[in-house]
């Protein structure tokens, strides 16, 4: 894996900055780092001699986990900096852990924050490669990513192909990088949910909107489910989770109103029985586990391509 | 106290739609002639001023100023507070109550009115709580405020949420005289969300609050002042709606009036894109719907008065992320130079400009100033409207830095700034 790659960023914030060719670039690199996951010898010395912390001050397993393994199998140097066990707690600023990470030299941070901004504010006192792993309700990069690798895989394409994006779309960060993506590859965006789920102005964000799924879901190709983001306070915005699923979940019978091939994703972590029905989650158009998987291997991409890899992966 | 006599300068008194090329002669403290070609004073230590080219205005008076004193002098003391008014062209500031402890009892307005006597560069103001600690509960006691020197009463920073509250603070401050300053805002609708709601807020991920939450609680407190017949004043109008409500209720024959900001005239939500938190404020910057609609509603009078909300925060409270940021940013000294960029761009008079930064604080609140009409006190700014610099908030008079105006280009500023015959502000090459 050799030559110049279309990617100028020193960071990845979100995508909403990204061109065309920089999101095809880290599509195209995922690609090829998928393979790695099944060999015997799962580790590439791309990275080897670099260090990646992965800095998490909200809870989350999935994606630092698939953060760690991405760093590992790039043979970098992964370290944990989680809420539970950091100085955050202790009352230090952001700003302050950012200077004393500086300090320790690390070539890329990683970072997830319950607040939208702060992978940004991160640049601006480190001199690593700051990379957004979800701030707050404002972009979630690597997701997006993942999901329109996942798109591309299954479908052969992006371009064209309309998407119906349904459930928190306000609190959703996976909601707004998955627009600004799908959006610049050449999908149709629709976003669904009620309407108190919905943030004002949506529409300028050059999507179509819905207060119910039903319509939203006629002729998609394919379909995301979001979870209910209770703990940002999402439970004044719809009478309970039971009302909630009878209207707004996924089962199979709506999700028959999609196209007859459609395929249903869920960032994760899902509630059953709230806005994905059982059936549907483990059901044969589920991709839920293979984003999971692609996961990895954009995030590895995305390592790779900010951290100056350069030695070839065979 | 030495004669100071402003020679050819552009004298601009809105108070009587003067606007005429004179000199005007201060002498104990008054306002003691304005004319042409009035003879040089000559008595021991007196001064006069070449002022060609400059405009001589009613000194500008501030009706929202956090000076922070007592309690938050990290971030600002009436000392360093006044300065920066001085130094922005101010002759005089309403300081607002949300210090701590909160100004709702008399020994904290003594002690505010004691400080600016002391140290005050300007005339300082104290504006009283109009509960007891802001709480919106009990109200706090007015007349022994007002003996100490509060001009209005205010919960500024918090509104007061209980309709009936509300209405006995607007009855019981009416018997005294006392204009009431609504911070308007309900907090449930608003839910402290750190943004505008709209297409930005969407973009960017902020939490947010609509505009409704500003303009719903005018429009309940509207009705509370038909039903009392208080006068009543909403500070820090930010949106479209508010600006239709209170243009209804003027024209309804209500006592109401209202001020907006520079920075609500200036800036959009988009300057939040960045997350810098000298942006964030509240009401948070709003649509450029919004703007046009303060800006239109300044020129016609509908809005009555700039006032700075001049609100200083250290960096403890500012070096951090977006939403953790405390509200409010640095007024006193890019003030006049914003809205003079209004002038420059035709969207208001000089004369309309200054009648909302001078003549009409004054008139709102029975204060003395805003007019030149000799025998009037000597409170005077001499403006130079093209003056160009680059706003450098770390050379600011003010103790703190939050302006989202730094590295900007400003054209116009004051070079002196004259509180009751006395120089409190001058640019160093202009008096030896």
């Amino acid at each position: 894996m050799k030559g110049p790659h279309a990617f100028a960023q020193k960071h990845l914030l979100g995508v909403e900055h990204l061109s065309v060719e920089e999101l095809t670039t880290i599509l195209d690199l995922g690609e090829r780092f998928l393979e790695i996951a099944e060999r015997p010898i799962k580790k590439v010395p791309t990275l080897r001699g670099k260090t990646v912390i992965n800095l998490f001050l909200e809870p989350s397993t999935r994606t630092r986990t698939s953060f760690e393994i991405a760093a590992k199998r790039l043979s970098a140097d992964g370290i944990n900096f989680t809420a539970s066990a950091s100085a955050t707690t202790k009352g230090e600023t952001l700003i302050d852990t950012a200077m004393n990470l500086d300090a320790m030299s690390p070539d890329i941070v990683v970072i997830r924050h319950a607040q939208a901004g702060s992978a940004e504010l991160l640049t601006k006192h480190i001199r690593a490669a700051v990379v957004n792993a979800g701030d707050g309700q404002h972009e979630h990069p690597t997701q997006a990513l993942l999901d329109a690798s996942t798109i591309r895989a299954h479908k052969g394409k992006i371009e064209g192909l309309t998407v119906t994006i349904c459930g928190d779309i306000d609190h959703s960060r996976v909601a707004r990088s998955d627009i600004f993506a799908l959006r610049k590859l050449g999908a149709k965006v629709r976003v669904a949910g009620p309407r108190s789920l919905l943030p004002l102005g949506v529409e300028s964000l050059g999507v179509e909107a819905f207060d119910r799924i039903e319509p939203a879901l006629e002729g998609a190709d394919v379909v995301i489910m979001l979870r209910i983001q209770l703990e940002r306070k999402a439970g004044g915005r719809f009478p309970n989770t039971r009302e909630y699923a009878r209207y707004f979940g996924l089962n199979p019978r709506r999700l028959n109103l999609a196209k007859p091939d459609a395929i249903v994703m869920h960032p994760g972590p899902m509630n059953r029985g709230v806005e994905i029905d059982p059936s549907v989650a483990d059901g044969p158009r589920s991709v839920i586990l293979d984003q999971v998987a692609r996961g990895v291997a954009v995030r590895m991409a995305v390592l790779y391509l900010l951290g100056g890899g350069s030695e070839a992966v065979e | 106290m030495a004669d100071i006599l402003l020679r050819g300068g552009r004298v601009i008194d809105p108070a009587r739609n003067f606007d005429a090329t004179v000199d005007v002669l201060l002498r104990d403290g008054k306002v003691a002639g304005v004319d042409a070609d009035l003879p040089a004073p000559t008595g021991k230590d007196a001064q006069v001023i070449d002022v060609h080219g400059k405009w001589v205005v009613p000194g500008l008076i501030d009706l929202h100023t956090h000076l922070r004193e007592p309690g938050q002098e990290y971030k600002e003391n009436i000392e360093t507070g006044t300065a920066a008014a001085a130094a922005g062209g101010f002759t005089a500031v309403c300081a607002m109550p949300n210090t701590v402890p909160p100004n709702d009892n008399r020994a904290i307005t003594e002690l505010m009115v004691r400080r600016a006597r002391e140290v005050g560069a300007v005339r300082v103001y104290p504006i009283g709580c109009i509960t007891q600690g802001q709480k919106g509960e009990n109200l706090s006691e007015m007349g022994e405020l007002q003996e100490a020197g509060c001009v209005a009463v205010s919960d500024d920073g918090k509104s007061v949420m209980n309709s009936e509250v509300m209405r006995r603070a607007l009855e019981y401050a009416r018997g005294f005289g006392l204009l009431v300053i609504q911070h308007a805002e309900d907090c449930n609708l608003s839910a402290n969300g750190p943004a505008h709601e709209g297409p930005v807020s969407t973009r960017i991920g902020l939490r947010s609050q609509p505009a409704a939450a500003e303009s719903a609680m005018v429009a309940r407190d509207l009705e509370l002042v038909a039903l009392t017949g208080a006068r009543y004043h909403v500070a820090h109008v930010s949106c479209a709606e508010t600006v239709r409500l209170v243009r209804e209720a003027k024209r309804r024959g209500l006592p109401v009036t209202c001020e907006v900001t520079p920075h609500h005239l200036t800036l959009t939500d988009e300057a939040c894109a960045g997350y810098d938190t000298s942006t964030r404020v509240n009401p948070p910057l709003r649509s450029d719907k919004d703007v046009l609609a303060v800006r239109e509603a300044l020129a016609d009078g509908t809005i009555d008065a700039v006032a700075t909300d001049h609100a200083p925060h250290s960096s403890v409270e500012k070096d951090v992320e977006f939403e953790q940021a405390a509200c409010g940013l640095i007024g006193l000294e890019t003030a006049l130079a914003l809205c003079l960029g209004l002038v420059h761009a035709n969207l208001i008079s000089p004369m309309a400009l200054f009648e909302r930064m001078s003549t009409a604080p004054a008139r709102i609140l029975g204060l003395v100033g805003g007019t030149l009409a000799p025998g009037s006190v000597a409170d005077v700014t001499v403006v130079d409207p093209q003056a160009t610099w680059i706003c450098d908030p770390s050379r600011f008079r003010s103790r703190s830095r939050n302006s989202p105006f730094a590295g900007r280009s400003m054209r116009g500023r004051a070079m002196l700034t004259i509180v009751a015959g006395h120089i409190a502000f001058a640019e160093e090459k202009l008096v030896g």
